[in-house]
């Protein structure tokens, strides 16, 4: 492990072991490719409908190693992540696979992707957007309006659609 | 041929603290490590004692999305805190986490400020509070991304645009009831009035402040003065409220000498891991 790597780390991240290097790019690509899929099927736990890819939390996967960034620095979603990251990683044989978590560059909401955003709107939530008004997840309209600069998370403000008068989460810009 | 400098006890003391994949890429900052820790025991306490305040505020606050504002402001700087706590902790190392450094000190060994400690009062108080608090902590979180400590940077760097998030709602809501009805008025006006003798402590500078200035490491948090009543001025202008004036500043929480308020704050805060050291969650 590099030393640039094990500098943000901490104990509760660290979890895997290493035995060997697997130093082939093939078999590395391989497994990487592999550790990708499995990733894809970690839900966020908050915003299930999303995956941890989706969020744009998962940084770099390595033959060995899984790095993520948090969201919020207080987001209780945190460890529930790591947790659920390291459950799928075991169930998939990949136990030696560590996962380690870094602050920089920080998590942006610009960072979720485009099929993130297109969940989000389906679910109920506006996807984050620095247009200074939402569109409806419910009916489309773009007559919306900010209720409250926090909604029921730290990364959501509550808005509401005068259209179809119905109130929603929006995702604020981070 | 020439002989090899004798081996000095304090460079055995200095690979002794090195950890375990050896910092040795970052020797200018071991002569500091101390003090960042001293810095990060602070910073981390401001942001454990107002976080720990605003969630009293939970199920009390006037409106449910103002209950909802304050519990997440309070959130963000609890996530802050155990940043920077698990950093002094680690600096220091005498094995303490940042749940050993938040709920197994006494109140004389708390670093923060004044302000953060002082009691919620009512809605408008705890709004002076945030507004005063959040002003300046964006403003020194904004210059400690750019610190030569990388562990500090990085926290910054995260935490800042949590902060400058906080700072424009609590202006918001100075606006509001500042330029809102004569009651409204009235109560900024005592919230203001109250915590204003406990902003110079904010940008107050000591000896171990200054020497991490010197070495990039620190924020010159004297220099931030400007800007703050800048910001300060211009809102309360907005909320058409007067700059409140006091003459005397109260100090001293960076050396632990605390109002009466926290050890009730810490009464509170502490008491189940200290009753049920192995309770878990």
């Amino acid at each position: 492990m590099g030393v640039a790597g094990r500098r943000f780390s901490t104990s509760l991240e660290t979890n895997g072991s290493r035995e060997d290097d697997r130093t082939s790019p093939f078999v590395s690509s391989e497994v990487e490719k592999r550790i990708w899929d499995v990733l894809e099927n970690v839900p966020d736990p908050e915003l299930p409908v999303l995956s941890i890819l989706d969020l744009g939390i998962v940084r770099s996967v390595e033959p060995h190693r899984v790095t993520i960034t948090p969201t919020y620095t207080g987001c209780p979603a945190t460890l529930a992540i790591q947790a659920s990251i390291r459950a799928a990683l075991d169930a998939a044989g990949y136990r030696d696979v560590a996962i380690e978590t870094v602050l920089s560059p920080s998590w942006t909401t610009d960072w979720i992707t485009p099929e993130g955003r297109a969940k989000l709107q389906a679910y109920g939530i506006a996807p984050p957007s620095p247009a200074a008004t939402a569109t409806c997840p419910q009916c489309g309209s773009a007559d919306t309006e900010e209720v409250s600069r926090f909604g029921s998370t730290p990364c959501k403000a509550l808005w509401r659609c005068r259209a179809c008068a119905e109130p929603f989460d929006r995702f604020k810009c981070h | 041929m020439p002989s090899l400098p004798t081996i000095q006890p304090e460079d055995v003391a200095t690979a002794e603290r090195a950890s375990h994949a050896g910092n040795f890429d970052a020797p200018a900052l071991d002569q500091h490590r101390d003090a960042i820790a001293d810095y990060a025991l602070r910073l981390g306490d401001d942001a454990l004692i107002l976080g720990q305040r605003l969630t009293e505020w939970c199920g009390h606050a006037p409106q449910l999305e103002i209950d909802l504002s304050l519990a997440n402001l309070g959130l963000d700087l609890i996530g802050q805190a155990t940043l920077l706590l698990g950093l002094a902790g680690e600096l220091e190392g005498q094995g303490r986490d940042a749940d050993a450094l938040a709920f197994h000190r006494d109140v004389l060994a708390f670093r923060n400020c004044l302000m953060v400690e002082q009691p919620n009062g009512d809605f408008a108080r705890t709004i002076a509070r945030q507004f005063l608090f959040s002003t300046y902590q964006a403003a020194l979180y904004e210059a400690l991304q750019h610190s030569a400590a990388p562990r500090l940077a990085e926290i910054a760097a995260k935490a800042v645009k949590e902060v400058r998030y906080h700072a424009d709602l609590a202006a918001d809501w100075v606006i509001r009831l500042g330029d809102g009805s004569e009651e409204s008025r009235q109560r900024m006006i005592d919230g203001l009035d109250w915590h204003w003798r406990f902003v110079d402590e904010l940008f107050q500078m000591d000896a171990v402040e200054q020497a991490l200035v010197d070495a990039a490491i620190g924020v010159d948090k004297a220099a931030l003065r400007p800007g703050f009543d800048d910001v300060v001025g211009r809102v309360l202008t907005n909320a058409t409220l007067p700059l409140p004036v006091y003459p005397r500043a109260v100090v001293g929480g960076r050396k632990g000498h605390h109002s009466e308020h926290l050890g009730h704050l810490l009464a509170v805060m502490q008491f189940l891991p200290r009753a049920y050291p192995d309770a878990t969650w």
